[in-house]
């Protein structure tokens, strides 16, 4: 008796044991994104016994430095919230063995799944999917505009358009800057793309400085020297470090702003009535009117203890009316094609923040094959983080714009070959 | 009565402890011999030391000889120099557009400045502040608070502080538009950038000089100045002869600490500047630090052969000024 009392006792423990599965969600947020997601998971929770969700928010630093070397030693979360695909590709959980209904996943979210499906990663895993699909585009202070007498460039304009506009109500208002442009190779590269950049090169790696990319970099330059952009956001920093306009463009202080979807939510809370701002869509150059496309994702790790529970919390995730809520309540394009066909219904939001939504989702259909390519290649952070770096020591003179170029095409050659 | 009873059990206490540890202690002695018994005591701090200092310095020459963007040394391809090599790779030394890691070498150009600036004008004011804060004059402890209170405040701090005071829209700007005076985009001109992390880093770290050189003029006996002054020396044939000789020995502690510190620089400039403009501002550390950690994929190799590089200087550098102390100590 003492026995099978012993014996029950001790499988009780063990399928408890089995049953309760903690997974830990490490997630970064631009506006309310993990608040929703931990709201959403008491309902998968509740369709799960035995699983919990601990949602632990750290700040996006810690997404791009903390969570790779965490990875690295074997350590870290089960699952994060992540926009590095590339460079954290060897470490994601294909969950395509743990989803009832992949084809499901795969037709939704088919071609944000590519971005993960690099280096020995397979052609069909399933490594993440994408929560807030982001596109670059501008941002207009229609208020300044409008007191400058000044027509808005209408869908379609130039970037030339776009400055000349920027600068006369610049110089009508007395504001400081007529245009900024985020400091990151992620947001340079799409005008570069549209004044006919390739940046790949025939072997299929970047970065290829060619005719295109080198016109943009002059015009680039000749912008800081007749002050059309900004000083304060390329000059103003140093290396690859990332520097937004955000403040300057919220204290009505900026006439256009060439950032991302992101800030959407943060301006709509942040300038709130003050005056009217409004999305430019896509900006055209000499050759094409391409933005960025990018994002954030959730992804799973193969350090996990519980690859299923995992797999199950990813199917959850990519389910369409768990998207469509979360992405109601976060104001975030969707990367599902079936809620980018129906549209969410953006609950709460003001008229400025539903037509930018509005604006930035019709923008991402017109974004160039290179564009998505860089979005998804392996090396794409190596890009990002040394045009600003180069670009900036011929603003300042450092280097000529040959001399930066060069180097710049270098740096980037060495940081894939110390890669691989 | 009552410290007469603490201090007895003190003592009674300390006999129990020792008459403990007496018996263990004699075997170890007996067992292992009076030598190497003290390497007994010695293991814990050794211990900490190699697993804290020493294997970490194993590990920064591990991967300076290694490249890779991987983190575990086991998985590191072993290169042996190459990341040396591609660091000295230089037609000329003096133009860091001739270098094949050109950011590496503007870095050396700009710390080499740096140290020279920084550690020259900050022991100079050191020693005048010092100076003066060491005669009676009113106030003298309000204003040695004033000096040392900046070396209390975390560098971050102080950095934002200044960036506060130095932006395009910030105090100093404000300031000059209201007196009429144009003003200026102090961190966004290379030259004023580097102008202001040096009077910067001085402003946040000479209260501590100024401590140190007024310890060494307080321990100069006065009766050294009374003769003086009986002989009718001119105060500033006593500074030269009296005081300046016999502060020396502080004032190349202050040169060594400055030095070595001056070197390290890196997070009061890397929040006011960022490194920039450009590369104006940015000095070997935070090369060290972008090349390591800030870009992607991280080059670990380098960074860390760029790392021991710079050790080995400060290596240099430190054996001379205690080479230096020690000539002076011996010629008396």
């Amino acid at each position: 008796m003492r026995k099978t009392i012993a014996v029950s006792a001790c499988a009780l423990l063990a399928a408890g044991a089995v049953q309760a599965q903690e997974l830990r969600f490490m997630c970064y947020q631009d506006g309310v994104e993990c608040d929703a997601w931990a709201d959403a998971f008491q309902t998968f929770e509740a369709e799960n016994p035995g699983i919990t969700v601990a949602v632990d928010v750290v700040p996006f630093q810690a997404i791009i430095e903390s969570l790779p070397v965490q990875l690295e030693v074997g350590e870290g979360p089960d699952l994060a919230r992540i926009t590095d695909y590339g460079g954290l590709a060897r470490f994601l959980l294909d969950v395509r063995p743990f989803v009832s209904d992949p084809d499901a996943i795969e037709a939704r979210y088919g071609q944000s799944l590519a971005w993960s499906r690099v280096g020995d990663n397979s052609a069909d895993g399933i490594y993440h999917i994408v929560d807030q699909l982001t596109a670059t585009g501008g941002f207009a202070n229609a208020t300044l505009f409008e007191q400058a007498g000044v027509d808005l460039p209408g869908p379609g304009a130039t970037w030339d358009e776009w400055a000349e506009a920027s600068r006369a109500v610049r110089d009508a208002t007395g504001v400081d800057f007529a245009m900024a442009i985020d400091r990151t190779g992620h947001r340079f590269a799409a005008p570069a793309m549209s004044w006919g950049a390739a940046l790949f090169g025939e072997d299929g790696d970047a970065l290829l400085i060619d005719d295109g990319f080198r016109a943009f970099s002059e015009q680039f330059l000749a912008w800081h020297e007749d002050g059309t952009l900004a000083p304060d956001v390329w000059v103003g920093a140093g290396g690859g470090s990332y520097q937004d306009a955000a403040g300057e463009f919220t204290n009505a202080n900026l006439v256009m702003y060439y950032s991302g979807s992101w800030q959407i939510g943060r301006f709509g809370r942040d300038i709130g009535d003050a005056f009217d701002w409004v999305a430019t869509g896509g900006i055209c150059g000499p050759v094409a009117c391409t933005g960025m496309p990018g994002g954030a994702g959730i992804a799973g790790f193969t350090r996990t203890g519980h690859p299923e529970a995992v797999g199950k919390l990813i199917e959850f995730i990519a389910r369409d009316d768990v998207q469509a809520e979360v992405l109601a309540r976060t104001s975030n394009l969707p990367a599902n094609a079936l809620l980018q066909e129906s549209g969410i219904d953006y609950a709460d939001v003001s008229d400025d923040v539903r037509a930018a939504l509005t604006a930035f989702a019709a923008s991402v259909p017109g974004f160039s094959d290179t564009a998505f390519a860089l979005q998804g290649y392996q090396f794409n952070r190596a890009v990002y983080t040394n045009i600003p770096a180069r670009i900036t020591q011929a603003i300042v003179g450092e280097l000529t714009l040959d001399a930066a170029l060069d180097r710049l095409a270098q740096d980037v050659a060495d940081a894939i070959a110390e890669a691989r | 009565m009552v410290r007469d009873v603490v201090g007895r059990a003190a003592v009674t206490l300390y006999e129990a402890a020792f008459n403990l540890a007496e018996r263990p202690m004699r075997f170890a002695q007996k067992a292992l011999g009076v030598h190497r018994l003290a390497w007994v005591f010695l293991l814990p701090n050794l211990l900490i030391f190699g697993l804290f200092t020493y294997l970490p310095i194993l590990l920064n020459i591990w991967y300076a000889n290694t490249a890779g963007d991987r983190i575990l040394p086991t998985e590191r391809d072993w290169v042996g120099g190459a990341n040396f090599a591609s660091l000295m790779d230089c037609e000329s030394y003096l133009d860091p557009n001739t270098c094949r890691r050109d950011l590496f070498w503007r870095a050396v150009h700009n710390t080499g400045w740096f140290v020279v600036l920084q550690v020259g004008f900050m022991i100079l004011l050191s020693l005048i502040a010092a100076l003066i804060l060491n005669r009676n004059i009113p106030l003298k402890g309000f204003f040695r608070a004033v000096f040392f209170y900046p070396v209390l405040l975390s560098p971050v701090v102080v950095a934002l502080i200044w960036k506060w005071i130095l932006q395009r829209n910030g105090v100093l700007n404000a300031g000059l538009d209201g007196i009429g005076l144009p003003t200026v985009n102090w961190l966004l001109d290379p030259s004023w950038a580097f102008f202001w992390i040096v009077f910067v880093s001085i402003w946040a770290n000479m209260g501590f000089y100024v401590l140190i050189l007024l310890a060494g003029l307080q321990a100069i006996p006065g009766e050294v100045y009374e003769a003086a002054e009986m002989d009718g020396t001119p105060a500033w044939r006593q500074l030269v002869r009296i005081t300046l000789p016999l502060l020396t020995p502080t004032l190349l502690v202050v040169m060594v600490l400055s030095l070595i510190r001056a070197v390290q620089a890196f997070d009061e400039i890397y929040v006011l500047t960022g490194g920039g403009p450009g590369s104006a501002t940015t000095l070997l550390i935070q090369y060290i630090y972008d090349v390591g950690f800030a870009t992607r994929p991280r080059q670990f190799g380098l960074a860390a052969a760029a790392s021991l590089i710079m050790a080995g200087v400060l290596f240099v550098l430190t054996m001379a000024q205690l080479a230096a102390t020690r000539k002076r100590g011996e010629e008396g």
